[in-house]
Parts: C-alpha cells; sequence; structure tokens
C-alpha cells in the first residue's frame, strides 16, 4: 500500500467536495479497492470514506419500493429486506463471507460493476433506480460493461430503489475458488412481465436475457425456457468454466430461479 | 498407571496457547534494532538480466543496503539434498541455484535482489526503485515440450532440460514387457496428477541475527527441521560451522512438507545481518507465498497393468514426467523416485513392476514434496488404473483388489521395499461395513429421485513411512542421514523434560509425547514437558515429514527413556539395598519383587541429583539420557478408503456425501489426536481432487495466483468423515509398534473421489473412464458431454 490521504465526511455535500480533489478516490466498504491497494495496484492520492454518511444507510420501504441506502453493508440487507424483498435479502446473504458482508456495501459493488458481482444482477432484473448525488439512473442504463458504469466522475451512488416483484429468485453458481459468481441468474416477475439478469457469464458484465423474459412473461415456469439455448459467443472462458460451459449453467440457472420464484 | 498414558485421547496442550492467540510464531518475533528485507523477484519466466541498477534504490529513505548476485561470490548456492542415479548409471543434472540470480532469471517468484531497510514499506519503496531490463527469453512450461530437442534451456550449462532419466527396476524391463505383451488383458491409464500450493496458515519468515561480539549466527525459521537447516546452510551456503550457528524454529503453523527445505530467503536473512551488522526480518506474503513456496505434485503418468484371465495382476509399467521446477529444491528428486517408485507395488502381489520417472526442469516454481509426497502419486494412479481394469473386466473392484491383496508377511515387493506386516482384508472388511456398501443401491435410487447421479469409489493405498534407514537411504542418493534424537532430562523431583529433534507444526507432540514417557515410568503425563524446534537446546535432529515423529522420534524417546529406568532402578536398587535385577516399576513406584519395599519415582530422581546415599563409586550423580534411533526399516501404514458422491447432472458439481477410513497405523498412543491427523489428511486429498490446481500459461505467469483462483477446500467441501483405526498390525521393528498416522488421508483419499465420480457417471450411462483432477464442475460437466 502506498501512502494517502483519507477523508471521512459526514454528509454527501462534504463527500462531493472532497472527491473534487486531484486523485480522489471514494471508499465504499472496501472489499475491493483495498486488497488492491494492498497489492500496489492503485495509488489514489486521496480516499473518501462515505461509511460515515448518515443519509446514505438504512434500508427502507417506500411506495412498494425497497430503498437502500448506498452506503448499507450486504449484511444489513440481507436482515433488513428479509421480509420485504426476500430474493434481495438472500442474495445479500450470499455475498462473501461475513467479514465481506459485514463491510462491503451495495454502492460500493454497484459502482465497481464486477462481472461476477451479485448485486448487478438484481438490480438489472428488479428494473432498479440508482439514485446519485445529481440524478436518477434506470438500471438498464447503468450498466456499461466489465468495471464501466454511467456514473461520472465524483458521482456518488446514495441510494438504490427496488420495486418489488410478484415472485423473483436468485441462482448463484459459484465458481470454486473466489465464490464470486460463475454464473448468476436473478428472475423478477411483476405484473407487466418478467426480467431475467444474469451476471458472471458475459465479457460484457450483466445483461438481461431477453429470450427468457419473453417466454417466461407467457409462461412463468422451468418448462417455457426449455426450447431455447444461449449462445457461448461472448461468455466468459477462463480456468473454472469454458463460454460453453457458462452459456448452459445461464439456462441451468435460470429454469432453477423460476422453480424457486 | 495415572491416567493419559498410550491409548488415551488426551486433550492437545498446545491448543490452549494456539485458540487463545498465545502462540510465539517466528512473525511474532521481534529483535532490538531489527532491519527489514524487501526481494525483487522476477515477473518474468524466462530472460536474461540486461541491466540492474540499484544506485537510485539505494538513495531512498531508510535504505541500509541492497545486495544483488556480485554480493554472494565466493557463496554456495542452495544445495540440494539427494542425489539421484539415472538407468544409465550416470548422476541426474543438478544446476547451481544461487542465492539472487546470477544473469538469468528462470520463474517468476525468482529473487533478483534485496533491499534491507529501516522499515517493510521503505524496503518495498527502495525495491520499486531499482531498475530492471530483463530480455525475455522462451519458457518452457510443458514437460513433454521441455525434453524435445531444440526447446529452449532453463539451465544453459546442463545438456538439456532432463534432470533424470530414472528405471526401477531397470533389471527388470525387459521382463515386465515381455509380460505385458502376452498378457490376456492389459489396462492402459494415462492420467494428470495435478500441481498444488502447500498454503499452510503461516507463510514462512526468516530473521537472521549476527552478534558482533561472539561471532554466533541465529536464524529464526518457520522450518520443520531446524537441524537440518542449520547443516545446509551452515556448511553449504555460508560456511558458518555448527556451534556457531543457531536455528530456532518456534511455533510453526503448518508445513505439509513445503517447510522441510532450505530457502534462499533464510541464507539471505543470515548473511545479511553479518553484512549490515543488524538483525534482519523477512515476512513473506501471501502473493509471495504462491511464487516462492515450494510446490507438489505435477506428474504426468501413463500407467499399464496387465492381467490374466482370473483378474491376477502380472505386471505393471509406469511411465512418469516429473516437474522439477527450474531449480532442484532440498528432496525434489527423492520425491518421484524412491517415494513414488517402491510404492508401486502397493497392496498387491504383483510379480514384475517397472516404473520410469523422468524428472523435467521447467520455468516454474520448485517442486518438492507436499503431504504424502510421491505416496499419493503412486496409490493414485494404481488405484485408478485398478478400478479401471475392474471395470474393463467385469470383475468387482473389491473382489479384484482381494484377489490380489498381499496376505504373507513380511513381503518383499519387486520394488525394493520388504512390508513387515499388514492386514489388507482386516481393513477391507471394516470399511465396506463402515460404509454400509450393502446399502448403495437404495441411497443411488434416492438420488435419483432427487436428479442425482450417485456414485462409490473404494480404494486402498499403502506408504512407506517412518522415515528412513539411514545406510539404506545413503544408497538410494541421500546426502544425510534420516535417524532421529532425544535427550530425556529428569529433574530432581521427579518431572521431566523430553528434547526432541523431532518438530512440531501442528501434530501434537507436546500432547502425545509425554504420554509415552509418561506410561513408560507410570506417572502423570503433565510432570513431562517437551523442547523442541531450537537447535540450542535439542541434540541433533532430522526433523518432522513423511509421517515419521513417533515412529522415529517416539522410538528415540523410548530408548532414551529405557536408559533412564536403567540407571534409576541402579539407584533404587542402591536406596532399597537390594539387587538391581529385582527392582520393577510400575506406576511411579520402584519396587523389590517379592517384598513390601518400594521408593517413589521422586525420591530416586531426588537421589540423583542430591547424591548423599548414592553408589558414587559406580554409577554417576544425576539422570539425563540421550538416544538416536535409526529405523531398521520404513513403517508401512496401509488402508482402505470409500467415498460416496452425488453428481448434479445438470452443472457437473460433485458433493462428497460421506467418506470412509478404515486405516491400519499399528499401534496407537492418542486416537483424538490421530482421528484429527486423518481428517487434515483426508481436507488435503479431497481439496487435491476437487479444487486445487496451480495453472500456469504458456508464458510461466501463475494464474492461479491467490485464493481468488486457487480453489482452497473449506469446511462447507467435506463431509463429516467417519474415521476407524481398530484394524492394528503393529509395526514389527520399532518398540511402539506404531506406523505414523500424518499423511495416510491424503495419499488415500485422492483417488476414491475419482473413482466414486467415474463410477456415478457411468452409472448414468456416460462412457467416462476418467477425468483429471481437480474434478471442478465444469470439468466433470465437459466430461458428461463427451460421452
Amino acid at each position: 500500500m502506498y501512502n494517502f490521504e483519507i477523508e471521512r465526511p459526514g454528509t454527501i455535500e462534504e463527500a462531493v467536495a472532497a472527491l473534487a480533489a486531484e486523485e480522489a478516490q471514494a471508499l465504499g466498504g472496501g472489499q475491493t479497492l483495498i486488497p488492491t491497494l494492498k497489492a500496489r495496484l492503485a495509488a489514489p492520492a486521496k480516499l473518501v470514506s462515505l461509511a460515515g454518511i448518515a443519509e446514505m444507510k438504512g434500508v427502507r420501504s417506500e411506495d412498494g419500493a425497497v430503498v437502500i441506502g448506498g452506503g448499507a453493508t450486504h449484511a444489513e440487507v440481507a436482515r433488513e429486506a428479509a421480509e420485504t424483498y426476500p430474493a434481495l435479502a438472500a442474495l445479500a446473504g450470499g455475498i462473501g463471507d461475513p467479514a465481506v458482508r459485514n463491510r462491503g456495501t451495495i454502492g460500493g459493488s454497484l459502482a465497481n460493476n464486477d462481472p461476477s458481482a451479485c448485486y448487478p444482477a438484481a438490480v438489472l432484473a428488479s428494473g432498479a433506480t440508482i439514485t446519485t448525488n445529481t440524478r436518477q439512473i434506470a438500471a438498464d442504463d447503468f450498466f456499461q460493461g466489465m468495471f464501466t458504469t454511467a456514473l461520472n466522475d465524483g458521482e456518488i451512488i446514495t441510494s438504490v430503489s427496488f420495486p418489488v416483484p410478484q415472485a423473483a429468485n436468485y441462482q448463484k453458481f459459484e465458481q470454486p475458488a473466489s465464490r464470486f459468481a460463475l454464473v448468476g441468474v436473478f428472475v423478477a416477475k411483476f405484473a407487466d412481465g418478467v426480467r431475467v439478469a444474469v451476471t458472471g457469464a458475459s465479457e460484457d458484465g450483466v445483461f438481461r436475457w431477453s429470450e427468457a423474459e419473453a417466454a417466461l412473461s407467457a409462461d412463468f415456469s422451468a418448462d417455457a425456457i426449455s426450447g431455447l439455448s444461449v449462445s457461448p459467443e461472448g461468455m466468459i472462458g477462463d480456468l473454472h468454466g469454458t463460454p460453453e460451459y457458462r452459456a448452459h449453467l445461464v439456462k441451468v440457472l435460470t429454469g432453477r430461479a423460476v422453480s424457486a420464484a | 498407571m495415572p491416567d493419559g498414558g498410550i491409548g488415551a485421547s488426551n486433550k492437545r496442550r498446545e491448543d490452549v496457547r494456539f485458540l487463545t492467540g498465545k502462540g510465539n510464531y517466528t512473525d511474532d518475533i521481534n529483535i532490538h534494532g531489527q532491519a527489514h528485507v524487501h526481494f525483487l523477484r522476477s515477473d518474468i519466466a524466462h530472460g536474461k538480466i540486461k541491466r540492474l541498477d540499484t544506485s537510485d534504490a539505494e538513495k531512498m529513505p531508510g535504505v541500509l543496503r541492497i545486495f544483488t548476485a556480485a554480493d554472494f561470490e565466493g557463496v554456495g548456492g542452495i544445495p540440494c539434498g539427494w542425489q539421484v542415479t539415472d538407468r544409465h548409471g550416470n548422476p541426474m543434472q543438478e544446476p547451481k541455484h544461487p542465492v539472487l540470480a546470477e544473469g538469468k532469471v528462470r520463474y517468476v517468484g525468482e529473487m533478483i535482489a534485496a533491499v534491507v531497510a529501516e522499515t517493510p514499506a521503505q524496503a518495498r519503496d527502495a525495491a520499486e526503485a531499482i531498475v530492471l531490463d530483463i530480455e525475455e527469453l522462451p519458457a518452457v512450461i510443458d514437460m513433454k515440450e521441455a525434453v524435445k530437442d531444440g526447446a529452449p534451456k532453463v539451465h544453459d550449462e546442463l545438456e538439456s532440460n532432463l534432470c533424470y532419466d530414472w528405471g526401477f527396476v531397470e533389471e527388470n524391463r525387459e521382463a515386465v514387457d515381455e509380460a505385458i505383451r502376452g498378457a490376456h488383458h492389459v489396462t492402459t491409464l494415462e492420467l494428470v496428477n495435478n500441481r498444488l500450493v502447500a498454503n499452510p496458515m503461516e507463510p514462512r519468515v526468516a530473521i537472521g541475527i549476527y552478534d558482533q561480539a561472539s561471532g554466533d549466527h541465529t536464524l529464526y525459521t518457520t522450518s520443520q527441521n531446524p537441524h537440518v537447516i542449520r547443516l545446509l546452510m551452515g556448511a553449504f551456503v555460508l560456511g558458518i560451522p555448527e556451534h556457531k550457528l543457531r536455528v530456532v524454529s518456534p511455533d510453526v503453523g503448518g508445513g505439509f512438507g513445503s517447510k522441510i527445505f532450505h530457502y534462499a530467503e533464510e541464507a539471505f536473512c543470515t548473511f545479511a545481518a553479518k553484512a549490515v551488522g543488524r538483525p534482519v526480518k523477512w515476512t513473506c506474503s501471501r502473493s509471495e507465498a504462491f511464487i516462492s513456496d515450494a510446490q507438489g505434485r505435477d506428474h504426468v503418468t501413463k500407467i499399464e497393468l496387465a492381467l490374466d484371465e482370473e483378474g491376477h495382476f502380472l505386471a505393471i509399467r509406469t511411465e512418469t514426467y516429473a516437474n522439477m521446477g527450474a531449480y532442484l529444491s532440498t528432496f525434489a528428486p527423492s520425491v518421484p523416485t524412491w517415494l513414488h517408485g517402491t510404492l508401486m507395488a502397493g497392496n498387491y502381489r504383483t510379480p514384475l513392476i517397472y516404473v520410469n520417472v523422468k524428472a523435467v526442469f521447467t520455468n516454474t516454481v520448485p517442486v518438492d514434496a507436499y503431504r504424502g509426497a510421491g505416496r499419493p502419486e503412486a496409490s493414485f494412479q494404481l488405484e485408478r488404473v485398478i478400478d479401471k481394469a475392474a471395470r474393463e473386466m467385469g470383475i468387482d473392484p473389491v473382489e479384484l483388489r482381494r484377489r490380489n491383496f498381499i496376505t504373507e508377511f513380511p513381503y518383499a515387493t519387486p520394488v525394493a521395499v520388504e512390508y513387515d506386516t499388514g492386514d489388507y482384508n482386516a481393513t477391507m472388511d471394516k470399511l465396506l461395513e463402515m460404509a454400509d456398501v450393502a446399502g448403495f443401491e437404495k441411497r443411488l435410487e434416492e438420488s435419483r429421485k432427487r436428479g442425482k447421479l450417485r456414485g462409490l469409489g473404494i480404494n486402498c493405498y499403502i506408504e512407506a513411512c517412518g522415515i528412513a534407514p539411514s545406510n539404506l537411504v545413503g544408497q538410494l542418493g541421500a546426502r544425510a542421514g534420516l535417524y532421529e534424537s532425544a535427550t530425556v532430562r529428569v529433574n530432581a523431583t521427579g518431572g521431566l523434560v523430553v528434547m526432541t529433534g523431532s518438530h512440531s507444526h501442528g501434530q501434537g507432540h507436546e500432547t502425545a509425547f509425554p504420554q509415552v514417557v509418561a506410561d513408560m515410568i507410570g506417572i502423570d503425563p503433565s510432570m513431562v514437558e517437551v523442547v523442541h524446534g531450537d537447535t540450542a537446546n535439542t541434540p541433533m535432529g532430522m526433523g518432522t515429514y513423511g509421517s515419521r515423529s513417533l515412529a522415529v522420534g517416539g522410538s528415540a524417546i523410548v530408548r532414551a527413556t529405557e536408559k533412564i529406568i536403567a540407571k534409576a532402578k541402579k539407584i533404587a536398587a542402591h536406596l532399597m539395598e537390594a539387587s538391581e535385577a529385582d527392582i520393577e516399576l510400575k506406576d511411579g513406584q520402584f519396587t523389590v519383587a517379592g517384598t513390601d519395599k518400594s521408593v517413589a519415582w521422586g525420591d530416586v530422581t531426588l537421589a540423583a541429583y542430591v547424591p548423599h546415599n548414592y553408589p558414587l563409586e559406580d554409577l554417576e550423580p544425576g539422570l539425563e539420557e540421550t538416544a538416536f534411533y535409526d529405523p531398521a526399516n520404513f513403517t508401512y501404514p496401509a488402508g482402505a478408503y470409500a467415498c460416496e458422491v452425488e453428481v448434479d447432472p445438470d452443472t457437473g458439481k460433485v458433493e462428497i456425501v460421506s467418506f470412509c477410513a478404515a486405516d491400519d497405523f499399528g499401534n496407537i498412543v492418542n486416537p483424538m489426536i490421530v482421528d484429527g491427523q486423518v481428517h487434515g489428511g483426508l481436507g488435503q486429498g479431497i481439496g487435491q481432487a476437487l479444487l486445487e490446481h496451480a495453472v500456469y500459461d504458456e508464458n510461466g505467469q501463475l494464474l492461479t495466483g491467490s485464493f481468488m483462483d486457487y480453489a482452497m477446500p473449506r469446511a462447507s467441501d467435506v463431509p463429516f468423515y467417519k474415521v476407524d483405526h481398530s484394524c492394528q498390525t503393529p509395526c514389527t521393528h520399532n518398540p511402539l509398534g506404531v506406523k505414523g498416522c500424518g499423511e495416510a488421508g491424503a495419499i488415500g483419499s485422492p483417488p476414491a473421489v475419482v473413482n466414486a465420480v467415474v463410477d456415478a457417471l457411468q452409472r448414468a450411462g456416460h462412457d467416462v473412464t476418467h477425468i483429471d483432477m481437480p474434478l471442478s464442475p465444469s470439468r466433470v460437466w465437459a466430461a458428461m458431454q463427451q460421452g
């Protein structure tokens, strides 16, 4: 780790001001950034911790949606959304291990947009809205490829609003070493249709499987997708799975998510 | 006899400090005035060092001195402790292994320069300021490519990348070929024994200290065998005589073989402490451990098993490529040869065996012993090929094994070892009962109803432990003896200290060894303390590996305690005015046979040190004895393992639903510790079978260089084991009748897991005869797609 300055603002306004400095970097729960710093793969001059901002904490219900503060930890979501949005709570409760869940935040995860992270699947499948210090961004516009999002420099995710579906489920198939999603599929059934989001599989990051959405909107059963297939083209191939394997898992996990929803 | 002697499951006394954070590990030790070293390591697998300029780095804050190879001129290389002779009678090719790279780098992780500075961060900062220009050369990673004509050479001064081409038993070669040609059935299997990273919980640490007043050197290091490090480093690298060099290995957090070896970092810290006039400390990071700890396994093998019409084994022929990495680590050459070829008979009568091993240099981290060391590689291929043969010939795999079991002992194998004792049918019978093999079909049906494939894998294993008879291993190329030592010191008030050359880094010696001594004297084990890990206060010992501590080290303790008891009886005879021959020792009391006279243990020990009423004319005062024990033979633990798996047909994910181990370890001193040793070995064996794999890309970059990609087993990956060691055929040649238990689990379990998965797939109609480890979901799924 190289030396850096650290600021701990108490409000969003202060955080935005701090992030305006040269080479400043926002620090959420630090579950990706801190290991990166320890490996000396990043050298920000200043870290701006978002952990002390009260208005970014907590999980609340609002107009039929579950609204999660950008600074809420995975453990808080697992606990506090358990009744209002059980599929989301289960996803949060399955991220990493207790140490990760008690430090890592939803805002940090979404801003990082790791192609194998769990949260992007929930956000995209739920059609959630990401609120920042300057605007609201629809999930469909937010994720723009591996480690890339619609966020501007210095923009902070202050909360995420999840419409609560009629039925939902997340199926995660773990990469054996990291226990990130080798493939993860989140299925959410709303009155006006079904959304299916896939993480871990694609070289473009999280994506919606539109053929499955159409089939499941007509018939919400695992059988409805039995005739579909996923192309391995554009899927990630690495030590832990070929593109063909990942494409296969997308379908298997989608079926399981529908059955479990 | 007070409770807690041989056979008692005493709780591990050392766990009190380990579990309460009171352990004293090497990194916990800080010496006044210490400086810190950071090693600049190569990030290129093979290249020429064109420029190495430390001048800017030397001006960085806190830097005391920067070392490069030039500072080690006249210093020896890191020695190899075993010389293998090839099948033509020539010695292996043995390259120089410098402390810091000389002109060329040969693997990612090799040390090029070392910065000694006031703080670890300053040392690291300065290391980044070193100007380094390496001209990259083509790397050799694949062993079969490496031995082809014209392949780039890892060591320019050697003839090729072939370290040796070993044949065993060379005289049998033609007879084996002939037997295979004429056999009724030959089963052939090609397989990979996957490369592993040991990953002990505690990374390596070294602290070098030089006392300018006395000229004494001290090295604190995370070693399984401090005396071996003292000998190798002192005599071969730095030229420091043993009486001026102390090596201390305090609490060590696991080794699994990877802490046997003498590493360049140890020599560096010892050397640099004198050069800079300050203690020098190095603590390895986990990332650094992945590219600097010796790795394990990495064999590519073809095995052929010839059988007659009834399934009797006629001959075995194997050809193995064994990866040495870029340099020869301390015991690397012995692992694929004498620890592997000699076990190829397994538990079976096979009249003819020929083992060929080609050891190959590649641009990868050195490979050496890892829990089991050669014996897992032997068991895996043998037990897999037997399973395949059984399926090909339509014979039940258990029946095929039984048909070929060795049943008479001692048994001289065709691969140079003599099994003293064993009962393979007994462990198999026990296993079938434990695993409820009779109920398997019913469980299979239940799994089917839940959409899962179920399979059962059964296999045997044998290992040669209690390493080793010194004269024998000397003939085989070992450059060291393999005895063990103990000094038993009795204090005036009756308590004892056992100073052992064995080293505990998780094995529970501090609990088990006192049980032995206490049992012999008839006192409570709490009266016995164990001292280990410091060359200054233990006799010359060879350390702990090869499941040898109780069999060899424990035997030395028995011999020393016998000497103590013999002398104590003389003292007791004097005190009771009786004949020495009539003195008996039981429950800590000396009695005179046929009388009611007695003196207590403590009275005798007090007399030894307060010799007022004492036969001084015949006997020295004091009560302290040393023994060195050199075993007459290896020990041969053996057993039978059963693994039951469920495979998800949609994803290929394997779940181990049950694992049973029936082991014959001979006599048992502490059953609870034995259970724990087996559990740990099974965890590592299952890790190898399902999860772990060190993978290099074609440029020699370790793709699995962190726990993000190197999959370690976790509690949820293993079942609740059923282990049994009630089948006991005691070792016939050591005084405790013990065989050793530390490696068994890691040796016997990988074939059980693979046998079980292949069984599950075949029962589901897949034409799959083998899958290479690790049996990751993607590999199992791919196998199902192909057949």
